[in-house]
C-alpha cells in the first residue's frame, strides 16, 4: 500500500460552488443567458413510424413574431450521431436534425423559432401536417431481421466495427468468449438459467436539456449549453450543420444534473440551426414531457443469463447475451450493451473457468436510448446477481458465502474484463464490512411481524471501470498568477458532482497550498485543454493524473525562475509550497515574488498543461445490502435499511464520495421499485412527467448508511478509481433478492411494483 | 391586466397577461433562484413564499399574487445563510439546481417548527424532489444545524 497521508486530498471539503448554489444565485443556462433572444421549439410526430408527405407552415409563419419555421427541406443530408463520444464515434450515423421518415412518437418534425413563447405555441399548432402513416416495429424481439427497417436509407453509415447493419435493424452485435462455455457448464451441477428485463429509465435530472446560442463577434457560433462534454458538443454541432468546427465555441454553465443523459447532443441542434441560419441568439428549453418522451434514457435491456456451479457453490460458467433496444436512433448503442457482460460477469473471476458474453442491439419504433450512470452495467449487473442468489438459493447455501467463495480478488486476471488485471481491489473487504455493519446474520432471515408484514435482506455486489481504456483524453492548465495563486483550467464538466473541487484538491496536495489557492476555470472548448468529457466514470481518474502530471511541470519551471532569481542553478532549489528554497537552506524566494517576476523581464512560463490517459480501467468494487418490509396484502415495499461499502479507491472526498453513493442508491432504489417506462399501443410513453414517472422522495427510502473500504490504485490519482456510476448498480438485485426471500417468488423484470409483488404471491399461492 | 404586489419587499406595479404564471413573473423580476422543474406540480423547485406560505409558483396564476408580499431565496439571503452552510459542509447541494426550492420549503419549516425532528422534516419536504443527494446529505445538514442552535442555546 502506498502513502495515504495526505493533506488536502481524502479530506472532505466543502465544494467551491457550493454557497452560490444553496443560496440560489444565477449559475445555469436560463439565469445567466438573455432572456430576450428567439424561443424555439420543436414540433413532434404523433406516429411511432411515418413518412411526412406534406408540412404546411404557411399559416403558422404568419403568426406575429414568428422568425422562422424549419424542415425537413431546410436541414444538411449529411447524416451524423448525437452520441458524445471520441471520434470515430462506436454510434452509428444515423440521425438528421430533421428527417422526412419519423420513427418514434416524439421525434422531430419542425424547428420553429418566434420572439414570444406564446407566438410559438400559437404557431406550433397552426403547422399543417400530412403523414404517410406505416407500420412500427415496437417489440423489440422482434425487430432484428424484420420487413420493417427503422433505417432503409442509403447514407446510413457506421464508422466502428461493431457489428451493425441497418437492412438487419442491427446496430451492434457481438460474440466473445474465453474457455468452452458449453462444456463447463453441461459438467456443472447446477445451472440457474433466467431472463431478466429493465427499463428504459430516464435519469430525471432536475434541470430538463437546454441550450443558449449566438454569433459572437468573431462570427461564430458560440453555444453555451448544460453539457457534459463540450469539446463532442464542437464536433457534433459542426457535423449536423456541416460547416467547420473552427466556427463553432462551446461552453458550460452549471449543470443542473447529468447522469449521462447530457453526454448526448439531445437539445443543442435545434437553436444551433436557427442561429446559423438567422444570426439570431437562440434558446431552447426542454419541457419535462420533452425529457421523459424525447431524451435519451437508459437502454431497455433483457438480459439471459446462465450460471452454472457445483453443489459446494463453486461457480465455474457464466453465460450472458443481451438483448438491448435502442430505439429509434443508435447513440451509444453498441457501446452500453458492452458493459452488461463485461462489468458483471467478472465480478465472479474467482472460479470462473469459462464464460461467453453476446449481444444485438437493434433499433426500434421507440424513443432512442442514451447514455445513464452505470450505461449498461446497472441492467448486467440486475441479472448476473439474481441469476446468482437464485443459484445459491437453489444449493441452500447462503448468498453472501456463495459470493465471498467466488468474487474477484486482488492480484488476479479478469478474463471477462478485457484480461485487465485486478490491481486493487478490496471488494472481500468490502463484503465483511457490510455484513458486519448490516448485521446480516440477524437480518436474512425472513422475521414475520405478526400484521401481515415481514422483514427480510438481499445482497448484491457491483463494479463499474474508471474511464475509458485507451480512448479518454483528461487534461488540465495550471498556472501561477499574481500574489501566488494558481488557475486551473480543465475540459472536464462538474455536473454537480464536484470534480472543481476535487481537481482542485488533487492541485493543491501537490502544490502544497490550500484549495482556496485554486481557481478553476471549465469547461468551454475555445479556453480549456482537451478533455472528452465527464462521462464513463474517468474525470478523477483521468482528468485527475493530468492535473497531477501539469502540476509537476509547473513545478520545474517555478524553480527555473527561482533559481535564475536566487542566482544559482536549478539542482541546487526545491519547491517548497509558498516558496521555492536553496536546498543548502542559504535563501528563498516566495511564490509571491515568484509571480510579480513571471510578469516582467521574464521568458520561463509560469503555465503548465498537461494531458492523460490510460490503457486500464480499474474497477472500483462495492456491496450493498438491503433491509425491507413487505406487506404480504398490498404488496408494498419498504426500504428500511441500506447499507453500502464502496472500494473507490482513495475517496478524493469523502463527503462527495458518500453523497454520489447515497444518490446513486437512491436513484436505484426508483429504478427497481417504481420507474416504469410503458408504451400505449401507438408507440406513445404513458409515463410522460412526474406525475406518472415516480422518482424517489424523501419518504421512499429508510436508513442509508455508506463506508469505504480503499484499496489503493497505483495507476490513479492519489491511488483513487471511480466513483460516480457504481453506487447505481446494487440496490435492483439486492431488492429483486430481498422480495424473493420475503415471498419465494422471483421477480426478473423491473420495475418490482406492489401491483407484481401481489400478483407473484397470489399466484405462487394458487 | 395591471398589478400591484410585493416582491422580496419591494412594491411593485407590473402589467401583465392575464395567464402568466408567477413563476415566469417572478423571474422576469430578477429572481431567477426560482426553478422550474415539471409543469406538474411535483417537484418543488418553483416553491415561493406568498404571505410567508410556501406555494408552487409553477402552479399560482400571478394575477393570484395581486396585493400579497412574495418572497424569494434573493429577499431571504440572511435567514438562508444561517443553516445552507451545514448543508454545504455535507455536500449535499451537488448540482444544486433544486436547492432554492428545498431551502425556501426548510425556512417555512423552521418558522413553523423550529425543532423538528428527522420524520417532520421528511415529511415537510417531500414534495421538495432531488436527484442527486439521496436527501440523507440534507437532512445531516440541516440536523447538524439545529443541533448547533441547541448547543449556542
Amino acid at each position: 500500500m502506498a502513502e495515504t497521508n495526505f493533506r488536502v486530498v481524502n479530506q472532505p471539503v466543502r465544494k467551491k460552488d457550493a454557497m452560490q448554489l444553496l443560496l440560489g444565485k444565477p449559475a445555469y443556462v436560463d439565469d445567466v443567458t438573455p432572456h430576450d433572444c428567439l424561443v424555439v421549439k420543436v414540433l413532434r410526430s404523433p406516429h411511432a413510424h411515418a413518412l411526412i408527405e406534406e408540412i404546411n407552415t404557411d399559416i403558422a409563419c404568419k403568426v406575429p413574431g414568428i422568425e422562422c419555421i424549419f424542415t425537413y427541406k431546410d436541414v444538411p443530408q449529411k447524416r451524423f450521431t448525437m452520441a458524445g463520444q471520441t471520434f470515430p464515434e462506436p454510434s452509428p450515423y444515423d440521425r438528421l436534425i430533421l428527417d422526412q421518415r419519423v420513427r418514434f412518437v416524439g421525434d422531430a418534425v419542425a424547428i420553429v423559432a418566434g420572439e414570444t413563447e406564446k407566438a410559438v405555441d400559437k404557431a406550433l399548432k397552426l403547422i399543417k401536417m400530412k403523414y404517410q402513416v406505416l407500420e412500427p416495429v415496437l417489440d423489440f424481439h422482434t425487430a432484428k431481421d424484420n420487413k420493417i427497417l427503422v433505417h432503409p436509407e442509403d447514407n446510413w453509415r457506421s464508422l466502428c466495427p461493431v457489428g451493425a447493419d441497418n437492412q438487419r435493424n442491427l446496430c451492434a452485435s457481438e460474440c466473445g468468449s474465453h474457455g468452452d462455455v458449453d462444456a463447463v457448464l453441461a459438467d456443472c451441477d447446477e445451472v440457474v438459467e433466467h431472463t431478466y428485463h429493465t427499463k428504459a429509465c430516464q435519469q430525471a435530472m432536475m434541470e430538463t436539456f437546454r441550450t443558449y446560442t449566438e454569433i459572437d463577434h468573431y462570427g461564430r457560433l458560440h453555444i453555451i449549453s448544460s453539457t457534459q462534454i463540450v469539446f463532442h458538443v464542437r464536433r457534433i454541432i459542426a457535423n449536423a450543420l456541416d460547416i467547420p468546427k473552427s466556427k463553432i465555441h462551446v461552453e458550460k454553465t452549471r449543470i443542473g444534473g447529468g447522469f449521462g443523459a447530457k453526454q448526448t447532443v439531445v437539445a443543442e441542434v435545434y437553436p444551433a440551426l436557427v442561429t446559423w441560419k438567422t444570426g439570431k441568439a437562440a434558446k431552447m428549453i426542454y419541457s419535462r414531457e420533452e425529457c421523459q418522451i424525447a431524451g435519451s434514457p437508459r437502454h431497455e435491456m433483457e438480459v439471459k443469463v446462465r450460471v452454472g456451479a457445483n453443489k459446494d457453490g463453486v461457480i465455474r460458467a457464466i453465460d450472458v447475451y443481451t438483448l438491448s433496444n435502442t430505439g429509434a436512433f443508435g447513440e451509444h448503442g453498441p457501446t452500453t450493451v458492452g458493459l452488461s457482460g463485461h462489468k458483471s460477469i467478472p465480478l465472479y473471476t474467482g472460479n470462473l473457468e469459462a464464460h461467453r458474453f453476446a449481444y444485438d442491439v437493434v433499433y426500434t419504433n421507440v424513443q432512442a436510448a442514451g447514455a445513464y450512470r452505470g450505461y449498461g452495467a446497472t441492467q448486467g449487473i440486475f441479472a448476473v446477481e439474481s441469476a446468482v442468489s437464485e443459484l445459491a438459493d437453489r444449493l441452500g447455501i447462503d448468498p453472501v458465502a456463495i459470493r465471498e467463495r467466488n468474487m474477484v480478488r486482488e492480484g488476479q486476471i479478469m478474463h471477462a474484463y478485457y484480461n485487465e488485471l485486478a490491481s486493487a481491489c478490496a471488494l472481500d473487504r468490502c463484503m465483511a464490512r457490510c455484513k458486519e455493519l448490516f448485521g446480516w446474520n440477524e437480518k436474512y432471515p425472513v422475521r414475520d411481524m405478526g400484521n401481515g408484514k415481514v422483514r427480510t435482506a438481499g445482497v448484491a455486489m457491483a463494479m463499474q471501470g474508471s474511464g475509458i481504456s485507451g480512448v479518454d483524453v483528461g487534461s488540465a492548465t495550471i498556472k501561477l498568477s499574481d500574489e501566488g495563486f494558481y488557475n486551473l483550467s480543465i475540459g472536464a464538466a462538474d455536473m454537480g458532482t464536484g470534480c472543481d473541487t476535487i481537481l482542485a484538491q488533487m492541485a493543491a496536495e501537490c502544490l502544497d497550498c490550500s484549495v482556496d489557492d485554486i481557481a478553476v476555470f471549465g469547461a468551454d472548448s475555445d479556453a480549456s485543454p482537451y478533455d472528452s468529457g465527464s462521462y464513463a466514470s474517468s474525470t478523477t481518474y483521468i482528468t485527475g493524473k493530468a492535473v497531477e502530471k501539469a502540476c509537476a511541470q509547473l513545478k520545474e519551471n517555478l524553480c527555473k525562475i527561482a533559481a535564475g532569481m536566487l542566482d544559482c542553478g536549478v539542482d541546487e532549489v526545491e519547491f517548497a509550497g509558498r516558496a521555492v528554497r536553496k536546498l543548502d537552506g542559504t535563501g528563498e524566494v516566495s511564490l509571491f515574488d515568484i509571480a510579480t517576476k513571471s510578469m516582467c523581464g521574464n521568458e520561463t512560463s509560469v503555465q503548465a498543461t498537461a494531458s492523460h490517459t490510460s490503457p486500464v480501467s480499474p474497477p472500483p468494487f462495492m456491496v450493498g445490502m438491503v433491509e425491507i418490509e413487505l406487506d404480504k396484502e398490498t404488496g408494498q415495499v419498504d426500504v428500511l435499511d441500506y447499507v453500502a461499502v464502496v472500494d473507490c479507491g482513495t475517496p478524493v472526498n469523502p463527503n462527495l464520495a458518500r453523497v454520489q453513493t447515497e444518490g446513486g442508491i437512491v436513484q436505484g432504489i426508483g429504478m427497481a421499485l417504481f420507474e416504469d417506462v410503458t408504451y400505449e399501443p401507438t408507440g406513445r410513453i404513458a409515463e410522460n412527467s412526474f406525475m406518472q414517472y415516480k422518482i424517489p422522495t424523501r419518504l421512499d427510502m429508510g436508513k442509508l448508511r455508506v463506508e469505504f473500504e480503499s484499496s489503493y490504485e497505483q495507476s490513479g490519482p492519489f491511488g483513487a478509481k471511480s466513483i460516480g456510476e457504481i453506487v447505481i448498480n446494487t440496490p435492483s438485485p439486492a431488492l429483486a433478492h430481498a422480495i424473493a426471500h420475503a415471498t419465494g417468488v422471483w421477480h426478473r423484470e423491473l420495475p418490482i411494483t406492489p401491483e407484481k409483488v401481489l400478483w407473484g404471491i397470489k399466484k405462487g399461492q394458487a | 391586466m395591471e398589478i400591484k404586489l410585493t416582491l422580496n419587499g419591494k412594491p411593485l406595479t407590473a402589467e401583465i397577461d392575464a395567464d402568466t404564471l408567477l413563476i415566469d413573473f417572478v423571474r422576469a423580476h430578477g429572481c431567477d433562484s426560482v426553478k422550474r422543474g415539471c409543469e406538474t406540480a411535483n417537484c418543488g423547485l418553483c416553491t415561493v413564499l406568498m404571505d410567508g406560505t410556501p406555494v408552487l409558483s409553477c402552479s399560482v396564476l400571478a394575477a393570484r399574487a395581486a396585493g400579497h408580499h412574495v418572497q424569494t431565496l434573493e429577499g431571504l439571503q440572511a435567514e438562508a445563510e444561517d443553516f445552507v452552510g451545514f448543508i454545504a459542509d455535507q455536500g449535499a447541494e451537488q448540482c444544486g439546481f433544486c436547492n432554492p426550492g428545498f431551502v425556501m420549503n426548510t425556512i417555512a419549516l423552521l418558522r413553523e417548527n423550529p425543532d423538528p425532528t428527522d420524520d417532520e422534516i421528511r415529511a415537510y419536504l417531500a414534495g421538495n424532489l432531488c436527484r442527486c443527494s439521496g436527501y440523507e446529505g440534507q437532512l445531516r445538514g440541516i440536523r447538524a444545524y439545529l443541533d448547533s442552535r441547541k448547543g449556542d442555546a
